[in-house]
């Protein structure tokens, strides 16, 4: 959550939940680190630390610590091969030999840390109520850059969801939509969706994710619990072809109607022209040389 | 005062062409035919600190029935395509566009899959104005381009000699890909 | 031309009109019993805000089903994103929705710097210039809402007046920006440049001339019979509605519940700021037009206090990993490099000139992972969701728009009402195509 806390007394908030906040944001377990580049991290220490060449044999130089790495904890999402993005032609850049695997964020342990664990426990609490058990709907939980994310097995979707905003304790009760991300690398788990929930009540905002194979593309709606994920869902059908079981009409809603493909997975083009200028002809931005 | 005194005998003469001309560059009516932000800019250069009624055209028609100036402001999508050239088939004839900021001449930045890569796949244009969005008094540069060559349009045999002779240009002009030199 | 001959349908006899022969219609529709009739409003209309689409069934002058037709702007924003970098982004979601430009960047930038991890690092300069951007956007934003809402109910004049005064805003922003729409002048980590000699000043011009100009909607406005008997009690949607179908922005204070992300979840420091969050308790077009009065008045306020907090400093983070490599200066023939900065790279470094090449052309990487932002935008939450995978450029971009989400609504505020509120209603829930569509 934001580092700064509002004095407002309008919005029902308890000194408690302030300081239970503000705790969240110092002691939450996966807070990144390693989004300072080397470099700078070096500076931080005091000289006597640093070696001539200005790096710090004492700091851990290891995967971490690098930018664009976070350890190899988390899901893999994608393995990249070289530093370059053009793979045609001969590597004249001497990194074609480069394997890196990029990972998202991995499980966080507990305590999460502030409310977290609160929202956490009462999720819990209130799915084995349900004769539901948690690890069943709940596979992994992530705390990262001060941020809570639950990520839930499909078929408990809209259970989950229900719990939270009716709970007195959970109270999410405005879904700001769901937002669709393609990972065509995370083999068996291609296609995410992924809802962030508010509670005015309490002031908290969490984020749920739910995956789906590209084979089987099916996610339940939760257009029965939260009715303005209508448009939301069919936004993303529309663009990533995610079907939302038990939506009331899930039509395209940007596109035409008679549109082929889901315009805004990654294997879907660009879909740009060549430019042409006196005699030079400027490749669509999907078709140049690129670094990443 | 005005232009019948300084006639000496009180009658002037001058082409059909040119008289036709002079009374259709002096109340165009456009169509709103707003997109996206060139639009504001539009409704901008009609309102009070630029106030296109100075030229006689402050009154934005909203049907297409009754308007002859189209101006496309804003970026044209693959699903408006079809709207606009329907519109544009219900002006009546003679009628002009202009093509207003970027996105609708060339399709600008976004060259994707949603945008049409210029609206002169869907329909004729008279003036392409660059810009994203065009400050207002590009819009009315443009405008007074437009007026000009509405001055000067042909009528009768004249317009289809006017025609064909555009054509044969046309046909004998470089493709962009040949030209060569500096970038101008 | 026309071609109005009836096919039948399980719906009934569908005819569709193409030509100006509407006697065939007209006969045929006075021959069946059925007063139903289903009215395309748009996409190209004078009245729909811009390239949206109503779908009306009426009833006599009743309309009985509403629906909306939207896509007709979608431009493919979110997918363009993923092919520049980072930097670059802001170029694009300045024009989603491109009456509010500065919060489209700022929640951009928001989330860029989270994943990153330098919202500690952003100075206090650039965070104070875009509050104080932002703020002037709020009232840009609500002046052309105002204008082309009283456009829309045949009220001209306040058109006129709007558009008036947000000229003023304008050339602040065109003094500073250098643009007067579409300025992506705030980037990741700050700021493109800073404020220019004079800005300080005119901006506190302004401030005077609008605090003198703002009261005439009062009196032109406010207090008129004819524009109380076209807004109030239409448009009706109440807390209930609102939450479920994710309304925020004065629609959901205008059924008296003060929810304000700047007071919420404070961002750019609006906590230390002094305002008030205005809220009506009717749920209806004309609460939600008073609110958008009282917002513009608490944005001024804002605004001065952005004004005397404004100490000397930079306005990008200090990190050259990050920070754009060339100092940006205003010419005269446009925003480019500063000629010390030509004069350094070209002539006394080179590593300074592989630096700049290395930043500009490949951009800065940022570690994976995923953030959600979102800032109060004129018209609500606006929300940004964005997925890094290491790379210099977004994985994903997705931004919740207001004016989407609002837009919904748009069928619970106009079902059973007439067909003139429905322009009402569309007007008061003040959605821009540009950022429905995307």
């Amino acid at each position: 959550m934001s580092d700064a806390h509002s004095d407002d007394d309008k919005t029902p908030k308890t000194t408690a939940d302030k300081a239970a906040e503000t705790t969240a944001d110092k002691t939450a377990p996966v807070k990144a680190a390693p989004d300072k580049t080397p470099s700078e991290k070096a500076s931080d220490q005091p000289p006597s630390a640093r070696t001539p060449n200005g790096v710090n044999p004492e700091k851990d130089l290891s995967a971490s610590n690098l930018p664009g790495q976070r350890g190899d904890q988390g899901e893999e999402i994608r393995v990249q091969h070289g530093m370059f993005g053009a793979n045609n032609g001969g590597d004249t850049s001497g990194y074609g030999g480069l394997v890196r695997s990029i990972r998202l964020p991995g499980e966080a342990v507990r305590p999460y840390g502030g409310w977290f664990d609160e929202v956490a426990d009462e999720l819990e609490g209130a799915l084995e109520e349900q004769d539901l058990l948690p690890e069943n709907a709940i596979t992994k939980t992530v705390v990262d850059r001060g941020e809570l994310t639950f990520h839930i097995e499909r078929e408990h979707l809209v259970r989950v969801a229900r719990t939270l905003r009716d709970d007195p304790a959970l109270r999410f009760e405005l879904c700001t939509g769901v937002s669709g991300v393609h990972y065509p690398g995370d083999k068996g788990r291609e296609l995410h969706a992924v809802y962030h929930l508010r509670s005015i009540t309490h002031n908290r905002l969490i984020r749920l994710e739910v995956s789906a194979p590209d084979a089987d593309p099916h996610v339940p709606s939760l257009v029965s619990v939260y009715p303005t994920n209508d448009w939301h869902e069919r936004e993303t059908y529309d663009f990533f072809g995610i079907v939302f079981d038990g939506h009331p009409a899930l039509t395209r809603i940007m596109m035409p109607d008679d549109w082929q493909g889901f315009p805004q997975r990654k294997d879907y083009p660009l879909g740009g022209i060549p430019v042409e200028y006196k005699g030079a002809q400027i490749p669509a931005p999907d078709q140049r040389r690129s670094y990443s | 005062m005005g232009l019948e005194e300084k006639l000496p005998s009180g009658f002037l003469l001058t082409t059909v062409e040119q008289a036709a001309g002079w009374v259709r560059k002096s109340s165009v009516f456009p169509a709103t035919f707003g997109l996206a932000c060139c639009a504001i800019e539009m409704m901008t250069t009609g309102a009070g600190r630029y106030d296109l009624a100075r030229f006689g055209m402050e009154v934005f028609r909203g049907s297409p029935r009754q308007a002859d100036l189209m101006i496309v402001a804003g970026r044209v999508s693959q699903k408006m395509a079809p709207v606009l050239r329907q519109v544009y088939d219900q002006m009546p004839n003679p009628k002009w566009v202009i093509s207003m900021g970027v996105c609708a001449s060339s399709g600008g930045m976004f060259n994707n899959y949603a945008i049409v890569q210029g609206v002169d796949h869907v329909i004729p244009v008279d003036i392409y104005l660059p810009g994203c969005p065009p400050r207002p008094e590009m819009l009315m540069d443009a405008i007074l381009k437009l007026h000009h060559k509405i001055q000067t349009s042909k009528l009768g045999v004249n317009a289809e000699e006017a025609a064909r002779e555009a054509e044969e240009a046309a046909l004998k002009a470089l493709p962009t890909i040949e030209m060569k030199g500096l970038l101008r | 031309m026309t071609s109005a001959s009836p096919r039948e349908t399980t719906e009934g006899a569908v005819y569709t009109v193409t030509g100006g022969d509407w006697d065939e219609v007209a006969r045929a529709a006075a021959k069946s019993d059925d007063e139903r009739i289903v009215v395309n409003m748009g996409p190209q209309h004078p009245s729909t805000h811009g390239v949206l689409r109503l779908i009306l069934e009426i009833d006599g002058e009743t309309v009985t089903e509403a629906r909306c037709g939207i896509g007709y702007l979608h431009t493919g924003i979110e997918k363009n994103l993923e092919y520049r970098t980072w930097t670059q982004g802001t170029t694009f979601v300045t024009r989603m929705d491109y009456l509010t430009s500065f919060f489209n960047e700022t929640a951009y930038c928001l989330a860029v710097e989270k994943l990153l991890g330098i919202e500690d690092e952003v100075p206090d300069r650039a965070t104070v210039i875009r509050v104080l951007l932002m703020e002037l956007n709020r009232l840009s934003s609500h002046l052309v809402a105002i204008a082309t809402g009283g456009m829309e109910l045949g009220a001209t004049t306040i058109m006129i007046y709007g558009f008036r005064d947000r000229e003023l805003i304008l050339d602040i922003y065109e003094l500073i920006t250098g643009l007067r729409m579409n300025h992506a002048y705030i980037r990741p980590g700050g700021l493109a440049l800073d404020l220019p000699p004079g800005a300080v000043d005119q901006v506190r011009e302004f401030v005077k001339k609008m605090k003198k100009n703002l009261p005439e909607y009062d009196k032109l406005a406010t207090g008129n019979p004819v524009f109380k008997g076209r807004m109030q009690d239409i448009g009706y949607l109440d807390l209930a509605g609102c939450m479920a179908l994710g309304v925020t922005g004065p629609i959901l204070r205008s059924t008296g519940l003060p929810h304000d992300l700047r007071k919420a979840q404070p961002y750019c420091g609006y906590e230390t700021y002094d305002f008030e969050v205005p809220t009506a308790e009717t749920c209806d077009a004309y609460g939600r037009f008073l609110i958008r009065l009282e917002e513009m008045r608490q944005s001024l306020r804002i605004v001065e206090q952005c004004l005397d907090r404004l100490a000397p400093g930079p306005v990008m983070v200090a990190d050259k990993k990050i920070a754009w490599p060339a100092q940006l200066a205003l010419g005269p023939d446009g925003l480019g490099n500063s000629l010390d900065h030509i004069k350094n790279i070209m002539g006394t470094s080179m590593e300074a000139l592989i630096h700049h090449f290395k930043l500009v052309t490949e951009g800065f990487r940022v570690p994976p992972g995923q953030a959600y932002v979102a800032v109060e935008s004129p018209k609500g939450e606006l929300g940004v969701h964005v997925v890094s995978d290491g790379g210099t450029r977004p994985f994903r971009v997705h931004y919740r728009e207001p004016s989407f989400t609002n837009l919904q609504a748009m069928a619970a505020m106009c079902e059973g009402a007439q067909v003139a509120d429905v322009i009402v209603a569309v007007a008061s829930i003040d959605p821009v195509m540009g950022g429905v569509d995307r």
